[in-house]
């Protein structure tokens, strides 16, 4: 107990500041993500063919660690906000691009017909039938962009930039344990309350049609 | 009216539509039916235009519907698929009006539409137009489709086999139901099925295709008299039969399901497998399954002695019909013998079935009422 009380002490201040840097970084890259990986996704499910390759790409990208990617784009952006956010927010990108993409290719054809058979235009069929019934689809890449982008954003300290990751490695070099847990755990707790409140989101945008069916 | 002029549709070169010229009149109830393949669906789906055609030209009421946006189009003619394809993001009156608000009616009306709508298929107002689709049994749920595909008051409805996936006594009803609206309406209805019985009760002229050719267009009536192609007589084969008894055979009667044993068998071994059965009487069958006879338990019982063979106890006199005898002479058999079954054979003198007092009066209940399976 005196530990914890002798942490804050010592470092209470600069936790409220890692942590709000930290949130700022997330909704940031994720807000951004979030929009377009929205519109990317609309765009691929247009053009299923290319959908395939683009997918791909994107994927691959997924596949440079985190790590690799700051520091290449450290090299080129300098040591700036955007550096971190523009690594974030691609990462952020493919969760909810993948989701968006695959949600509106879910809904059933017949559905899509009947929507055409009634007169709908194209946009109209987006916005009232494929968008609505995606949307638990979407909401679950949003969900898990959120969780990964929060323990991501622990990377941005490596470049000197701040937020819950700053703890961290300065834990490790310090050789201070408290100091590291004192950065994981509220990263932690972070990505579990931000979890939890999308969930909250989702089941409020979830058409009430859709829920007695799951 | 609806003038199909000269309508090909290819796929590549595969010919679906092959020079269709068809006119459909207003307020009648036009079902288009084929075997799977036919181009009937295809047809259908040319007049909203969700299906393009390479060839020839669709007038509405003299207009080219070429010529007409195809948005528009399709908000002036109603749409009921067989998947239902209500929207499950909507309540029942969302989807009822989805045609209404594009169309951009004001709320007040939309509402009043609503309210008709279900009144004419009595599901009331208040206890389902804020339901979802998934509340709903299949067969209201394509009640809802249907008002869906009336609720702008289109003069023209397509229904592409909108009763095909309902089960049999909620097809019935709905058909029933769609043939007293029509008649309240007289809208224009192009209906798709692949069912003969359901075209005979719905349409008023029914049109017959096959590889993308109208084959016989006529009423329901003329089509059963007089079938223009040996296909549609097939097609109308079944449902002739199970109108009419007199062309039952044996074969349409007879329980399927029997137990023979061979000759060879031993007493103690026969009544041991009738035990475990609960049969009281087995048919006796040759090393070639020819008929013998018959064995009672009583029979053994009384005649039968342990390890003889049941060949001989076999009653041989036991009557049998062959089994394409026309069913009445059958039955008339069964009752002048006073006796609880025929065996009836096949040409081979096989054993093909029995026909019992049980078998008949199930037989005919499925002529009666209709098929239980």
């Amino acid at each position: 107990m005196r530990i914890i009380t002798k942490f804050f002490e010592n470092y209470g201040e600069m936790l409220v500041k890692a942590i709000l840097t930290h949130l700022q970084y997330v909704f940031i890259s994720v807000g951004l993500g979030f929009i377009i990986a929205l519109i990317l996704g609309i765009a691929l499910s247009r053009l299923p063919k290319f959908s395939n390759i683009i997918i791909t790409i994107i994927g691959i990208f997924q596949t440079v660690p985190g790590l690799v990617f700051i520091g290449i784009l450290f090299i080129y952006l300098g040591m700036k906000p955007i550096t971190v956010i523009t690594a974030l927010t691609i990462y952020a990108i493919f969760p909810i691009l993948k989701n968006t993409y695959t949600g509106i290719l879910d809904v059933d054809k017949s559905l899509i017909e009947a929507a055409k058979g009634c007169g709908m235009t194209k946009t109209q069929i987006l916005f009232k039938v494929e968008l609505p019934l995606a949307m638990n689809s979407i909401f679950s890449g949003l969900r898990m962009s959120t969780i990964y982008t929060v323990s991501w954003a622990v990377l941005t300290a490596m470049i000197g930039l701040g937020g819950l990751g700053e703890f961290v490695y300065r834990g490790i070099e310090t050789n201070n344990q408290s100091l590291i847990i004192g950065g994981a755990l509220p990263s932690a707790i972070l990505a579990m309350t931000l979890g939890y409140i999308i969930d909250k989101i989702q089941n409020k945008v979830t058409p009430k049609g859709l829920k007695g069916s799951e | 009216m609806i003038i199909y002029e000269n309508i090909t549709k290819k796929y590549d070169d595969v010919i679906i539509i092959d020079n269709l010229n068809l006119t459909i009149n207003d307020g009648e109830f036009v079902v288009l039916i084929g075997p799977s393949g036919c181009g009937k669906t295809t047809t259908l789906k040319m007049i909203n235009r969700l299906i393009k055609y390479n060839e020839g030209n669709i007038y509405i009421d003299d207009k080219n519907i070429k010529d007409v946006n195809a948005v528009e189009l399709r908000r002036k003619i109603g749409y009921v698929i067989q998947q239902i394809g209500l929207f499950p993001n909507m309540t029942i009156e969302e989807n009822i009006s989805v045609v209404p608000k594009l169309l951009k009616w004001s709320k007040e009306k939309q509402i009043k539409r609503v309210k008709e709508l279900l009144e004419l298929v009595d599901l009331p107002y208040e206890e389902n137009a804020k339901k979802y689709p998934n509340e709903l049994s299949g067969g209201q749920q394509q009640r809802i489709g249907v008002l869906r595909a009336l609720a702008a008051e289109p003069p023209i409805i397509l229904m592409d086999e909108p009763f095909g996936a309902l089960d049999p006594i909620t097809r019935d009803s709905l058909q029933d139901e769609l043939k007293t609206l029509q008649q309240k309406l007289h809208k224009t209805i192009i209906f798709v099925t692949h069912d003969m019985e359901e075209a005979v009760k719905l349409a008023d002229k029914i049109v017959f295709m096959s590889d993308g050719k109208v084959l016989q267009a006529a009423s329901p009536e003329e089509m059963l008299n007089k079938p223009a192609h040996p296909m549609i007589s097939k097609f109308m084969g079944k449902l002739s039969y199970s109108r009419s008894g007199n062309d039952l055979t044996c074969e349409d009667v007879m329980k399927k399901k029997i137990f023979t044993v061979p000759e060879t068998k031993k007493t103690l071994e026969c009544i041991e497998l009738m035990k475990q059965k609960e049969l009281d009487t087995v048919i006796v069958v040759d090393a070639n399954g020819k008929y013998k006879g018959i064995v009672t338990i009583e029979y053994i019982r009384e005649y039968g002695k342990p390890g003889e063979m049941i060949s001989k106890i076999t009653k041989t006199d036991q009557p049998s019909v062959l089994i394409n005898t026309n069913a009445k002479d059958a039955i008339d058999k069964l009752i002048e013998l006073k006796c609880d079954y025929l065996v009836v054979l096949n040409r081979n003198k096989t054993v093909a079935g029995i026909l019992t007092r049980t078998s008949i009066t199930k037989a005919l209940a499925s002529v009666v009422w209709g098929e239980e399976d």
